[in-house]
């Protein structure tokens, strides 16, 4: 009997489940109105000069892409490599459209079915799918791939990487002049080398502007538990910390909630997240995954589509900073320009991994 | 007198069965009114459309002489019937004033609030009207199972029952019991209720009815008047020829002893100890009885000789292999059948079919399997031998055992564990819950194997059982045997003396 | 024969009517999308089982639900309720991968049977522990079967981080995720025999898992194993009656049963792909297995094809992206599915009642 009830309960919460499922699409018209004014205010600039102003006759591709498990909806990196798609959609009348992985080992099928249906680029967004594109880009050799955040070696690749160690580094001075308790946290998402990039080149910023600050730096193991975010933001601000940084996703969402709720400084990542709490979000570490995304899209409508890394950096405007909401004060964004154009000059370099950071000399400029 | 209840025709059909046939059925206001047939007769179906848990195929129903159709159980409530079954139906961790105030109660704040003052003031009057004693704020976990049939009545009552269904009243009772309920029945019928008894205890029949309905195979056979009537003819109109109701058995000699049970002390699922000390014998070729009111230490006698139960002292001998504490497979192996006293818990998977069933405990033995596969052909052909030769009334071996009525599950585990020959045959309560035809076939198959020279343990708590079988009865009292008498020598009032504790020497 | 066939009937009825229902049902959210149905249905079908190529990509979708659907099935059979699918086919993915480098330098033909093996057992501990626990403390199999899922998890993430990691193993940079299993260990591909194939990935292991249903259903149906297992099921204590041990029998099916799953996780790594992902959440496809269970009624056979009709939808679903149908669309309808195959009873009753009231009219 009570096995009976138990299996209902569990029927019961799987189908709800999936209708909480469901309901992410309904939340994303919702939250990219939002988003996209955001990312056309800090683009403009950037590309104003780069995109081609000529005939608004449509291109007749498509582009596919192929989401993380973290699919559609993340308000992250899934979400801003689509809108890389949606501003060729735009601006070109290019027909995008995407897979949404549902666990790790799809990753291969969702390339092949793209690659069969004879796309005209698939993008995979996240390093995730290095191996499985590999394999995928020697299966179809006439097909056009783009992978973000990792180096695949073949022809037919286009690796879209970023110095996220750069952006990170530019908010990690803010932070460090923000901070009135010489502490400052770090969430991670998972602990490999490409989230390391963040906690690194933040670390090295806060050591820049403030030497006597403090990072305390932990790990969701996770891109999606927005609980799990807020109760470690929770218990860093206990510790003292009154800005903090995440490079974790979804996980990030429990951070911001948490600031808003116990008033403390929230930097945001990869967009510019101050639209979820103007009030909280002190700025943001902006990775453009769209602007990577679009960039070589545009190279495969105009035909010089290139393999090999396509790095994006302060340099090219493929990361930085941004702050929508205006909490910066002018004393922080001249610090910060300043070092960013040292960055972008070739000054000094920006550690990425732990024995860079432990060598890392703070240079004078 | 006027009829409250008139069923007219009555024919009900399942698929591939034809329950009841064309039956016609009165009851007689203030009148107790028995319904007598063989397990799956028919008698329960024909009540449960009666009570609008079935709709006949055909035939017409009235009650108090208009016509009515009974859809569901809250017309049946709505027209003053109420049911009794045989599985109470009571919220075991609710009070009995909660269990008897149970969908209609009485409620303060606009129909948000339980008046549980007030239901506990009307189930005190209701139970003093009737003369049925209850404590309405015990829990009904904590009462006895008499107790809990009383909750059930008023229960029906309660809910302004005239005309009140029992089914199978006697079946959980203690003879103490059996005729307290005798005496609230009438007391029920003298304040205008009338009352159908479902049965098939011929003694319950002449102790407690005005009149008689016969069922036979889904058909009315008779109904009679009580005071017309007696236990013999009962018995031959139900099972539909003459039936012996008493046990016939040569004198036979003892052989040499099979089990021996030395000091055997074991605890209750609660940890209490319920064996303090048991000893006695079992010898080839005879009956040894076990008597006793229930609650003293059978079940765990029989549960730590099987290997169900662990003993925590003494010593179980059979033809000098020790046994103690041995998992039952070993007992099985050793020769040990059990019928259990429960055929539902312990004697049948009730989802597997006969033949499966059929094997429970040699499954693993030639010819019934080999090298871990069964040999399904051999044992469907296995069965079938037994169904014939002990007369298990199913379609066929394929059923599932849940389909059999509760005589033929009984034969079905009786023909099992004889089939095994075993050395020790251990019949728990064989014949509870088991039609007079199929109770005269279990006796006469117990005797058979003592005259094989086989031992049989008998536990029984029907002392007529016991004294009509057995050829030595031990009467348990609290854990303990507190004497043994010879079988023919005993007399019913000695036993009870026994059985409440005194001791046979002490008289 | 006409009373097999009828007795199927009488048990796939109500499947393809609760199926049927779900897709009608499922229509209309596909309209509240701005979606046409035939459309939306057209790609699934066509997504799924269009071509040889497409069919073989949703047998591969096939065969891990097939594995975890058979690990439900099982356990439900000795009345137990395995919800560690997802922690036993973790363990056993990770096992594979660590059996596949400890003894890389053995043959192909000796290594394949072995590092599936080795999935299998990891599974089979993994589900061996809430066995034991319920059947030596009485601890409810669900909540510790519930909790190695997680502890499957972060074992696997911390094994895929340090010990496995190709960063520790091989020297090269910090990766993402496990070493890969050396070529020689991967399981054939169709297309490697059967050009028809094309590009679809779809390796033995679907083969290995229809083996698994049929002895599942041998060992369930025609072995003193299965029928212990089956009566502890049913009746714990006619079992222990009829000398059958129900401790032994619980941990046996709970090993079984994480072995299934085990061998699921094990036939993705050597089949598909080669190496264990740090992951920030549960495969699913131990709870999917839930539903597959359920709908194939906890029948080694029709877990097969339940898992087929899992496998079509997911794959399908791939398409019915490409036409700009949300996936979550398939959601609903295996939602809908599962909410009224659970509700079969209702079903039943509603369509018996009927029959009764139509034949009261008649009589």
């Amino acid at each position: 009997m009570s096995k009976k009830i138990i299996s209902l309960l569990l029927v019961a919460m799987m189908v709800m489940a999936m209708f909480a499922g469901c309901s992410k699409p309904a939340a994303e018209p919702a939250t990219e109105p939002a988003a996209e004014p955001a990312a056309e205010a800090t683009t403009e600039d950037a590309t104003a000069e780069e995109a081609p102003a000529e005939d608004t006759a449509k291109v007749d591709m498509v582009m596919g892409m192929i989401t993380d498990t973290g699919g559609l909806g993340d308000q992250s990196f899934n979400d801003s490599g689509w809108m890389g798609l949606e501003r060729l959609e735009a601006e070109y009348g290019i027909e995008r459209k995407v897979l949404e992985s549902e666990s790790a080992d799809d990753y291969g099928p969702n390339l092949t079915s793209f690659a069969e249906a004879e796309v005209d680029i698939v993008y995979g967004v996240g390093f995730l799918f290095n191996e499985s594109m590999a394999a995928a880009a020697a299966q179809f050799p006439n097909q056009k791939f783009a992978i973000i955040d990792s180096v695949v070696e073949a022809d037919n690749v286009a690796s879209i990487t970023f110095a996220e160690n750069e952006g990170s580094f530019l908010v990690g001075v803010i932070a460090g002049m923000t901070t009135e308790t010489n502490k400052v946290g770090f969430i991670g998402g998972m602990k490999f080398p490409l989230i390391e990039k963040f906690e690194y080149g933040f670390k090295a910023g806060v050591k820049a502007a403030n030497p006597d600050a403090e990072v305390i730096s932990n790990y969701a193991d996770s891109f999606e538990d927005a609980a799990k975010g807020k109760e470690i933001a929770t218990v860093q601000h206990q510790q003292g910390a009154d800005v903090i940084f995440h490079a974790a996703g979804g996980v990030g969402i429990g951070l911001i909630q948490a600031a808003e709720e116990q008033g403390f400084w929230a930097i945001g990542v990869d967009q510019d997240q101050s639209h979820i709490s103007p009030e909280r979000v002190l700025c943001s570490m902006i990775k453009r995954v769209d602007e990577g995304v679009y960039q070589v899209g545009q190279s495969v409508i105009d035909g010089n589509f290139e393999g090999g890394v396509h790095l994006f950096s302060i340099a090219n405007e493929g990361v930085g900073y941004s702050d929508n909401a205006g909490n910066l004060t002018e004393e922080q964004v001249a610090a910060a320009e300043k070092w960013k154009a040292a960055i972008a000059t070739g000054a000094f370099v920006v550690p990425q991994t732990e024995a860079e950071f432990n060598a890392f000399e703070v240079p004078e400029i | 007198m006027a009829n409250v209840v008139e069923m007219k025709n009555i024919t009900k059909v399942f698929p591939g069965v034809v329950a009841n046939n064309n039956v016609n059925f009165a009851l007689e206001k203030g009148e107790i009114h028995v319904l007598l047939g063989e397990n799956g007769a028919g008698k329960t179906t024909l009540m449960n459309q009666l009570y609008g848990l079935y709709e006949p195929t055909s035939g017409e129903i009235y009650i108090n002489g208009k016509l009515t159709k009974i859809k569901d159980p809250n017309v049946a409530i709505s027209m003053g019937i109420g049911m009794v079954h045989q599985h109470f139906m009571l919220v075991e961790p609710f009070t009995v004033a909660e269990n008897i105030v149970l969908g209609s109660e009485p409620s303060r704040s606009g129909g948000l609030k339980l008046d549980m003052d007030k239901a506990i003031k009307d189930v005190e009057e209701i139970s003093a009207k009737y003369g049925l004693k209850v404590d309405p704020n015990v829990k009904v976990q904590d009462i006895s199972v008499g107790m809990q049939q009383r909750v059930e009545i008023l229960k029906a009552l309660y809910r302004g029952a005239d005309i009140l269904i029992l089914d199978e009243p006697t079946a959980v009772l203690t003879p103490q019991e059996i005729d307290e309920l005798g005496k609230i029945l009438r007391n029920l019928t003298g304040q205008g209720k009338s009352i159908i008894l479902i049965t098939h205890k011929l003694k319950e029949v002449m102790a407690m009815s005005d009149r008689v309905t016969v069922i036979r195979r889904g058909e009315k056979i008779e109904t009679l008047k009580n005071e017309n009537t007696n236990t013999d003819e009962l018995a031959e109109i139900m099972v539909g020829r003459k039936v012996n109701l008493v046990v016939e058995k040569d004198d036979k000699v003892a052989g040499d002893v099979v089990m021996s049970v030395k000091d055997l002390q074991a605890v209750d699922n609660r940890g209490i100890p319920a064996l303090k000390g048991v000893s006695f014998d079992v010898r080839a070729g005879e009956i040894f009885a076990v008597a006793g009111v229930d609650g003293n230490g059978q079940s765990e006698l029989v549960e730590v000789i099987t290997g169900l139960r662990k003993s925590t002292g003494g010593s179980i001998t059979l033809l000098g292999k020790d046994i103690t504490n041995r998992p039952t497979s070993d007992v099985i192996d050793a020769g040990v059948s059990h019928i259990p006293e429960d055929r539902h818990k312990r004697g049948l998977v009730l989802q597997h079919s006969l033949a499966e069933n059929s094997v429970l405990g040699s499954h693993k033995k030639a010819p019934f399997s080999k090298s871990g596969v069964l040999d399904y052909p051999k044992i469907h052909e296995f069965c079938l031998g037994l169904i014939d030769e002990f007369d298990v009334r199913t379609p066929n071996e394929k059923v599932a055992a849940k389909s059999l009525s509760g005589g033929n599950q009984q034969k079905l585990i009786v023909a099992r564990e004889l089939s095994r020959n075993p050395e020790l045959l251990i019949a728990s309560q064989p014949t509870r819950g088991v039609d007079v035809g199929a109770i005269e076939f279990i006796h006469k198959r117990l005797v058979a194997e003592r005259d094989k020279n086989k031992a049989v343990l008998l536990v029984s708590l029907e002392l007529d059982e016991v004294m009509a079988l057995a050829d030595r009865i031990a009467v348990v009292y609290d854990g303990q045997i507190v004497g043994v008498v010879n079988g023919k020598d005993a007399t019913e009032k000695e036993l009870g003396i026994m059985m409440a504790g005194g001791s046979q020497k002490k008289q | 024969m006409k009373k097999k066939i009828n007795y199927l009937l009488e048990n796939v009825k109500y499947p393809l009517l609760a199926i049927a229902l779900a897709f009608l049902i499922g229509s209309i959210f596909v309209i509240l999308t701005d979606n046409s149905p035939i459309v939306a249905y057209s790609a699934l079908l066509d997504g799924s089982l269009g071509n040889i190529p497409k069919f073989g990509e949703t047998l591969l979708k096939t065969t891990p639900l097939i594995m975890t659907g058979l690990a439900v099935a099982f356990a439900f059979r000795s009345g137990l309720f395995n919800i560690g699918g997802e922690g036993q086919y973790l363990v056993g993915a990770i096992s594979t991968v660590t059996a596949a480098w400890v003894l890389q330098d053995l043959p192909g033909f000796i290594l394949i049977p072995i590092i599936l093996l080795a999935g299998a057992f990891g599974g089979a501990i993994w589900g061996g522990v809430p066995g034991f626990l319920k059947a030596k403390l009485g601890v409810h199999e669900v909540i510790v079967s519930i909790m190695l899922n997680y502890i499957a998890l972060f074992l696997t993430n911390f094994l895929v981080r340090v010990t496995l990691n190709p960063s520790t193993l091989q020297g090269t940079e910090q990766k993402a995720y496990s070493v890969m299993i050396p070529e020689h260990a991967r399981l054939l591909k169709f297309n490697e025999f059967m050009p028809v194939f094309g590009y679809s990935s779809l390796h033995v292991g679907i083969l290995i898992a229809i083996a698994c249903a049929v002895g599942i259903w041998f060992l369930l149906f025609k072995t003193t194993i299965g029928y212990e297992i089956r009566s502890v099921g049913h009746n714990p204590y006619a079992s222990e009656y009829g000398g059958i041990s129900i401790s032994k029998n619980i941990i046996l099916s709970m090993m079984i049963s994480g072995g299934l799953a085990g061998l699921g996780g094990a036939m993705t790594i050597a089949g598909l792909t080669f190496k264990v992902d740090q992951s920030s959440g549960l495969p699913g496809y131990g709870f999917t297995g839930i539903a597959v269970a359920l709908v194939g009624k906890n029948h080694p056979l029709g877990v097969l094809a339940s898992a087929l009709l899992f496998g079509i939808m997911s794959n399908g679903s791939r398409k019915m992206q490409f036409e700009g149908i949300p996936k979550e669309v398939v959601g609903i309808i295996q939602g809908i599915i599962i909410i009224f195959i659970a509700g079969e009873a209702m079903l039943k009753f509603m369509t018996t009642r009927k029959k009764k009231e139509e034949k009261g009219e008649v009589a």
